[in-house]
């Protein structure tokens, strides 16, 4: 499909970017690298070939482009993640678009304020009490001093510091001061909000709330570009997905396809680093399979996972230990590990595979990552680092074994994703089986959900 | 709906619907760096009258006392002080004002705004030093109960182009600091240098008049030899041509400035 015509101006579309691309030069710090000596050195010298290169480009300059051909358009009121690896033009798109950095080629047409959140706490003074913090901040954010003097009372209950509202913010524990600064930034009110990892910082509890904030405001119509590595979150904020790979855009579209051409790549990728050459090993490829053993990245909650890893080992490696991890969001959640079960094999030599079964993973619905390393039998000597090696996600409707908390819909969150089955006991006789091993809530006991 | 586009070419006329969209950030600036000099000082304000004063102490002695140059009937002290208030003003805001965009990195590099304020808005932080310092001029005219002449009225005038002077200075510098830090080094110097070709501890009268066109080459003669007319009247008048010679010089740096500041401006966050 054609876009429209950039200059439509009414049209649906609040962000239009057509074929942008930012080209930096590098090379060009070093070879300015004696700094203005050798301006003026050079312009002594020759004074026209100094000037001719000041025109044309300089010789030691290496092209590089940060985003090319990149072109989207972004309707109001849409929530839109931006996923890609560290360095793959993310960071760079958003500087564009905030103003902070002139693009190379293309263009963008915005319709309406925008303010953006590249990081919490920018023009925070240390010096400076709280107070005097939040009307420096909300200023160079673009608030006017009666608008922050109207927000005032809501921005010191949201950051939770009242207390230490004049004490000089050096003087504060790092959450506090991240907590601070997203709340004045949190009470910004553009029409189009660009956020960036901005959520990397402070504790999970206010993080929550801080994509809490973020949520509520695109409820409330506003347009969100959100960045983040946190996929889970991009995955409960947005529907759509803009996956950039080597400044270019990758795919645009419903998170979930996005997400999961972006997983399967990002495994292959990594797979491809998975090689030891001291030892002659290469990992060729860590497969997931479910149970009917086909090939597979989503899972249901209880199901088998099946984790193939086909290596090629040139030289005979005595005693391989190797350590396969799951872990969620915030962190490990369980993992088979030779190391300790001692079930090692004697040697490998050639190529083969080695197999590992997680019998009914009993995990909640979100994205996990598959980790693996590979020791000698001395231990402390890394074959293969532990690293992460696969993506999968675990879906399904967790009213189907019986859930029906009232947070339930916002499991994808969950602090802690493991479910060991366990059963309620409540004051009234009632008992309960919650797991996740089996469609539960079934047989004699009185249950707490509606049964299938 | 405000609609906003962004293009590899400049955007003029939205900059300067901005700088006005954002005209209170200089006064928070101004506000920020004020607040920040004196905490945990503990004379605080007192310290930028104690400076001038040092100073004007010492280039009393060195050039009335020491040197025996005229002072046309004025008490020396009130010489001095006349031309130390409008040199203290340049220097300080030619210092601040270059390091205001790198001292600001992780701004520059973090949000937008337009620039011009950050650098617009270090040259008026040394304002107000200035009109602090201009409250102690006052008790040194009651002290030898000196009567300003009418002439003082044209003084607002004398000072936008100080004003002005500094912010040319300031704003060159400070997108060259940007690129070449080696202007940590030049302007220092500068400052240095300048206190000793500028008029500041004597008259500019005491240079022979085949000299003094020459000599009005540098702006501060002439803003200096104002800031005395308005002042002090004097006897000798006001040099007009080396006045006039400050004035346009004050532009050129003003207007080139701009456009130099401007023009790299867009690229200041990929540099910085």
């Amino acid at each position: 499909m054609m876009p429209p015509s950039i200059t439509n101006a009414n049209s649906e579309f609040v962000i239009s970017i057509e074929n942008l691309g930012k080209r930096y030069a590098i090379g060009r710090q070093q070879a300015n690298g004696d700094g203005l000596r050798h301006a003026i050195e050079a312009a002594m010298r020759a004074p026209f070939a100094w000037l001719r290169s000041r025109w044309h480009k300089k010789l030691n300059e290496v092209d590089f482009w940060a985003l090319r051909d990149f072109s989207a358009q972004i309707k109001r009121g849409e929530v839109v993640g931006i996923i890609g690896r560290n360095g793959a033009g993310k960071s760079t798109l958003l500087k564009i678009l905030s103003r902070i950095t002139v693009p190379t080629e293309g263009r963008i047409r915005i319709e309406g304020r925008i303010a953006s959140l590249l990081e919490v706490g920018t023009g925070f003074h240390p010096e400076l009490t709280g107070r005097e913090n939040i009307f420096l901040n909300g200023a160079i954010l673009g608030m006017t001093r009666a608008e922050i003097i109207r927000k005032f009372d809501e921005i010191v209950e949201f950051s939770e510091i009242a207390e230490f509202l004049d004490t000089p913010v050096k003087r504060y524990s790092s959450g506090m001061y991240v907590r601070l600064a997203f709340s004045v930034a949190a009470h910004l009110e553009p029409e189009i909000l660009i956020v960036d990892e901005v959520l990397a910082v402070g504790d999970t509890s206010f993080q929550k709330k801080c994509l809490g904030k973020i949520r509520s405001f695109a409820d409330s119509g506003r347009t969100v570009l959100y960045v983040s590595h946190n996929l889970d979150s991009i995955r409960s904020l947005c529907k759509r997905a803009i996956w950039i790979k080597n400044g270019r855009l990758q795919q645009d579209g419903p998170v979930d396809e996005v997400f999961e051409t972006y997983f399967d790549s990002i495994a292959n990728e990594s797979m491809q680093s998975c090689a030891n050459h001291e030892y002659g090993l290469v990992i060729q490829k860590v497969e997931l399979r479910n149970s009917e053993g086909e090939k597979s990245n989503v899972f249901l909650p209880g199901e088998s996972l099946i984790v193939d890893i086909s290596f090629d080992a040139q030289k005979r490696i005595e005693r391989p230990l190797i350590a396969i991890g799951v872990a969620g969001i915030n962190g490990p959640c369980f993992a088979s590990n030779m190391l300790l079960d001692g079930q090692c094999p004697d040697y490998i030599e050639g190529q083969g595979r080695i197999r590992c079964t997680f019998k009914s993973i009993p995990l909640l619905p979100q994205s996990y990552t598959l980790k693996m390393s590979i020791r000698a039998t001395t231990i402390t000597e890394m074959i293969v680092p532990y690293r992460e090696v696969a993506y999968f996600k675990v879906d399904g409707d967790l009213a189907e074994y019986g859930y029906q908390g009232e947070h339930v819909i916002f499991a994808p969150q969950a602090n802690t994703p493991v479910v060991v089955p366990y059963e309620w006991e409540l004051p009234d006789g009632r008992t309960a089986d919650v797991s996740l091993s089996k469609p539960a809530l079934y047989g004699e006991s009185v249950h707490l959900g509606p049964v299938r | 709906m405000a609609e906003l586009l962004i293009e590899s070419d400049r955007i003029e006329r939205q900059y300067w619907r901005d700088l006005w969209r954002y005209r209170e950030l200089f006064f928070f600036f101004v506000w920020r760096d004020l607040l920040v000099r004196y905490k945990q000082t503990v004379v605080g304000v007192s310290w930028s009258l104690v400076r001038p004063l040092l100073t004007m102490i010492v280039l009393t002695v060195v050039f009335g006392k020491l040197g025996k140059l005229p002072s046309d009937g004025m008490p020396y002290p009130l010489l001095v002080f006349c031309g130390m208030l409008p040199w203290q003003f340049l220097s300080s805001a030619m210092s601040d004002s270059s390091n205001s965009l790198v001292s600001n990195s992780n701004m520059v590099s973090k949000i937008y705004f337009p620039r011009l304020v950050i650098t617009v808005s270090s040259v008026m932080t040394s304002l107000v030093d200035f009109f602090i310092s201009a409250v102690f001029l006052i008790a040194l005219m009651m002290w030898y109960r000196f009567v300003p002449p009418l002439t003082v009225l044209l003084l607002p005038l004398v000072v936008l182009l100080v004003f002005g002077a500094a912010l040319g200075i300031g704003l060159w510098f400070a997108a060259l600091m940007v690129e070449y830090r080696d202007f940590r080094f030049i302007v220092p110097f500068i400052a240095q240098f300048g206190l000793y070709v500028s008029p500041v501890g004597f008259q500019s009268s005491i240079v022979p008049i085949r000299f003094r066109f020459l000599y009005s080459l540098n702006p501060m003669v002439g803003i200096i030899d104002g800031f005395r007319w308005c002042l002090l009247g004097g006897t000798s008048g006001l040099y007009w041509p080396g006045f006039l010679l400050a004035v346009i010089e004050v532009f050129m740096l003003l207007g080139s400035g701009i456009w130099y500041f401007r023009k790299t401006e867009r690229t200041f966050a990929d540099v910085i």
